[in-house]
């Protein structure tokens, strides 16, 4: 028999829900809450969730179980009392300047301090006096706007297990901070801007390198050449109505262009180089016994999080550079030009400013745009993107193959991979190109494939956290693995710290990762080729320029080495 | 205590018991580690205690002064290394407490009452105290108070007997104002309440709490005001910071007391800090939130003429308040000798010598340092 409660009036069946706030959710009642996210584990310090029982009690919906005959209000008198105190008493030591805040417009204070109609703030306000953190390439940190509503501390040690962020001192002095108060770029941060991703308010954003590359287009002098990431074309439609995990790449290369960029490529290239190069070293690795499992090397917050934590498996982490790297050293590298060449990527990612950072990559990428940035950009060129006509990238970076258009998602790299090496080692061709095994949104995914006479195992594994229990496991020699896929970011690029920003109730309404996912995937069904070694433009690059993969000169442009951080 | 918390193991089977003390009492602490070494050594306490296959271990941890820790689950928190910092409930402590077991948690007075309880019965101990508050209850009796110490006294000993009966009455031969019960969170009880029990049902009444035991007493020249920014400062400091209520709200009151007793009172003060303490008692997550504004809100409800003398007046009726003070000449002693104005760091005395000089109030900091440099105390202090 089913179990219900009632919910202002409502009446509400219990199947399950961990909380009243989620049961509410269902019957259509919207509770207010700052610090609640149902990925995260319950903080319960925000208040604003609370209810008001039979006999006038108040309790936390988001730590209270639905219990069967329970009858409730949520939103009474007192509550509406309480409730505007707290965002009072909130807005009072949050500095206010919303007009220049990134957060304007998606900020959830303010959407609250507008809702429950806050007319003024009785207390002073010392908080715009608090100095921001603007030491990280990837993420900036304003304390004064900082609710302490605690999900960028869940997130960074819950979900991420990097530990760079906690709560610090006590009382009205609590603040979040790094271990002994000092620069986000000088703690384990490695820049996924997961934190970012969970903020209410504007208290953590990614870095906005917009100005930078407004004056290199500006310049006539300089020729900018752009690359567009994978997860991007899926990530930043909604941004102009266009439905979730909507393809949107057509219209985005108008758009650039329109905003003065010279050339548009395909980030799509870059990763179907780095099949080329990943899967030949993978099989040279298998035949020769060379180090494994071989981990991938895409993410730079990986490459970050390994540096720090597991020094001693850096030899198991693939030399490829990502394709970001690799398509910038191309076309560097075959620059014809007169004109000084500014290199620009746009990207899901926040740790991917840092990685374009790295001396070794001898700044190929000049600016790292964020999807977040590239979305302003185009707002403030005053562009209808909905409308626009679609047009295609420039030669010689633009044709692509699916294999690539997939790495946004987690599964993609290793799917792609797979694809080539396994016509490599079988010299057959593959019937069904599509192993589904490595597919969706789960944290962590295994597969074992025959190939040949070789059996393969592989996992494929997002989020930091997860990526610890599997380090550990091959630390410790507990599994067999050949080849692992790691993405820092749950869900993979596709829900990348860079893309434009997703309100916490939409985080737990809908699968937007699954849909941007699938909207790659849908990409990719559609493609002729779907193997990167298929790409004629790539046999082309090595015929005229590479010479043999995993040759001399690819080793120079394409591959890379990793040190342990310096403690 | 200990055979309380044996006693304790046995009936929840558990095997291992943690006393929560404060580093900063180091006395407490080396007592509580020759008990156990004691105990242990005759074998009270370890593995197989008096010869049964019962073990129980005993282990001190010392909390770094955290008033917050007091509260269960922060309290656990801290002994597992982590942030003093209480979590939602549920689950409460006895489901998931102490490294996510199940734990009995309760103060150092119910554990020792317990052995007293098993070898005289519950009848025994059911005959002192009331029908709903049995037993005994320990005091820290102090403040202006003669004989200032720990008492314990049945459950519904009136607090006039706490007070003039055993403490002996008012210091100094002062007079009797208030005293606050149940520690920085508690309330402040006043001449009215003489006979009131000291019980869980007639303190909740009206609005106090047992809470630590704490009986502080004070006497005429306590300033309520004062009092309650003091009691305030300190819970505000102790708050872990984590709900907004109690982390800002606290804040907010502190602010507004502190004004008040500079002299800064606005009118609406006393609105503002009963709305404060209202939301605050009602959505804060843990206990020292939910009684933080505890002592804000019954010394307005009994002495909120010497809140309105503050704001209103600008004086304290306690004469507590330094910023509130005025400090004359009385021109019928004042020689006009200049000392005082020469020792004034504001320049706020004038006068010609040898003529009475004259304290400009709306410079005047209320230092005193006119007052302790006057030969012919001829400044006096209101």
């Amino acid at each position: 028999m089913s179990e219900y409660m009632i919910i202002d009036g409502i009446k509400a069946e219990i199947n399950g829900e961990k909380n009243i706030l989620e049961l509410a959710r269902k019957v259509g009642i919207e509770i207010p809450a700052f610090c609640y996210d149902p990925e995260l584990s319950i903080y319960g310090a925000c208040r604003m969730c609370m209810f008001e029982d039979e006999r006038g009690r108040l309790e936390a919906s988001c730590s209270t179980p639905p219990r069967a005959g329970m009858v409730i209000k949520t939103n009474t008198a007192k509550l509406r009392k309480y409730r505007k105190m707290i965002l009072e008493l909130l807005l009072a030591n949050h500095c206010r300047d919303c007009t220049t805040c990134h957060m304007s417009g998606k900020c959830r204070l303010q959407e609250f301090a507008y809702k429950f109609n806050i007319e003024g703030v009785r207390f002073p306000n010392n908080a715009c006096q608090l100095s921001p953190d603007h030491s990280s390439y990837c993420i900036l940190r304003d304390p004064g706007k900082c609710i302490l509503c605690g999900k960028c501390v869940r997130m960074c040690n819950e979900i991420q297990s990097v530990g760079a962020i906690d709560y610090a001192f006590r009382g009205s002095k609590m603040k979040i901070a790094t271990a002994f108060d000092g620069d986000i770029a000088n703690s384990p941060c490695v820049g996924c801007g997961q934190c970012a991703a969970v903020c209410p308010t504007g208290a953590i954003t990614i870095r906005d390198d917009a100005d930078l590359v407004w004056k290199a287009l500006g310049n006539p002098e300089v020729e900018v050449s752009v690359q567009v990431a994978p997860a991007v074309r899926v990530g930043l439609g909604t941004e102009f109505g266009f439905e979730e995990g909507t393809n949107v790449m057509g219209k985005l290369v108008t758009a650039l262009k329109e905003m003065g960029f010279d050339k548009v490529y395909d980030t799509n290239i870059g990763a179907d180089l780095t099949i080329m190069e990943e899967s030949n070293e993978l099989i040279h690795r298998i035949k020769k016994g060379g180090k494994l499992p071989m981990f991938t090397s895409c993410c730079p917050a990986w490459i970050r999080f390994a540096e720090d934590k597991y020094p001693d498996l850096l030899d198991n982490i693939s030399t490829c550079k990502s394709p970001m790297q690799m398509l910038a050293a191309t076309v560097k590298a075959t620059y014809k030009g007169e004109k000084k060449h500014v290199h620009v990527a746009i990207m899901p990612c926040s740790a991917k400013k840092d990685e374009a950072k790295r001396a070794k990559f001898n700044g190929d990428v000049d600016y790292v745009l964020s999807a977040q940035e590239v979305v302003r950009m185009i707002r403030e060129h005053g562009i209808h993107f909905k409308y626009l006509e679609e047009s295609l990238p420039d030669v010689p970076f633009k044709e692509y193959t699916g294999a690539s258009v997939i790495f946004g998602a987690s599964g993609g790299v290793m799917e792609a991979a797979l694809r080539t090496a396994v016509e490599t080692i079988t010299g057959q061709k593959l019937g069904n190109v599509e192993f589904s095994e490595v597919r969706g949104m789960q944290g962590v995914k295994e597969a074992e494939y025959a190939v040949g006479d070789l059996n393969v195992k592989v996992a494929v594994v997002s989020g930091l956290k997860n990526a610890t229990e599997i380090c550990n496991k091959v630390r410790s020699g507990e599994c067999d693995y050949q080849f692992i896929e790691i993405m820092s970011c749950p869900g993979g690029c596709v829900n990348g710290g860079g893309q434009p920003f997703v309100d916490a109730f939409k985080r737990s309404d809908m699968d937007y990762k699954g849909m941007r996912a699938s909207g790659l995937y849908k990409t990719d069904a559609n493609m002729s080729a779907r193997k990167s070694h298929e790409n004629s433009a790539i046999s082309a690059l090595y015929d005229n320029f590479f010479g043999e993969v995993g040759g001399h000169k690819a080793h120079e442009l394409l591959h890379t080495h990793y040190e342990p951080k310096n403690k | 205590m200990i055979e309380g918390m044996v006693i304790a193991g046995i009936a929840t089977g558990a095997n291992d018991g943690y006393i929560y003390v404060r580093a900063e009492y180091p006395k407490a602490v080396a007592r509580l580690t020759l008990a156990i070494e004691q105990a242990t050594e005759l074998g009270l306490l370890g593995d197989n205690i008096l010869g049964t296959n019962f073990s129980f271990k005993m282990h001190i941890n010392r909390g770094a002064g955290a008033f917050v820790c007091g509260e269960g689950s922060a309290l656990t928190a801290s002994i597992e290394g982590k942030r003093g910092m209480p979590r939602t409930k549920p689950p409460r402590t006895v489901e998931h407490g102490l490294f996510d077991k199940p734990t009995v948690l309760n103060n150092v007075e119910t554990y020792a009452n317990v052995s007293t309880i098993i070898n005289k019965g519950s009848e025994w101990f059911k005959k002192i105290g009331t029908e709903n508050s049995t037993g005994t209850k320990t005091f820290a009796l102090t403040g202006n108070i003669q004989n200032a110490g720990l008492i314990e006294v049945p459950m519904g000993t009136t607090l006039r007997e706490v007070i003039f009966d055993i403490g002996g009455g008012v210091r100094d031969g002062g007079e009797f104002k208030a005293v606050q019960i149940g520690g920085p969170s508690g309330g402040c009880l006043t001449e009215e309440h003489f006979d009131l029990p000291l019980d869980f049902d007639s303190l909740s009444k009206v609005g106090a709490i047992i809470g630590s035991g704490g009986l502080v007493v004070m006497d005429q020249k306590t300033c309520m005001v004062e009092v309650a920014r003091f009691f305030m400062d300190f819970t505000q400091k102790e708050s872990c910071g984590k709900c907004v209520p109690c982390r800002e709200g606290t804040k907010r009151m502190l602010e507004i007391l502190n004004r008040i007793v500079d002299g800064k009172g606005e009118d609406g003060d006393i609105e503002l800090l009963k709305e404060l303490g209202e939301a605050i008692s009602k959505t804060a997550l843990c206990g020292l939130g939910k009684t933080a504004a505890g002592p804000v809100l019954s010394t307005i409800k009994y002495f909120e003429n010497e809140y309105k003398a503050h704001i209103y007046d600008k004086k304290c009726p306690a004469g507590a308040c330094q910023k509130l003070k005025t400090i004359t000449i009385d021109p019928e002693l004042c020689k006009g000798c200049s000392k005082c104005a020469r020792n004034c760091p504001v320049n706020a005395i004038k006068g010609e010598i040898k003529k009475p000089f004259v304290i400009d109030q709306k410079l005047c900091i209320k230092c005193g340092a006119c007052l302790s440099n006057c030969p012919f105390k001829a400044i006096k202090e209101m």
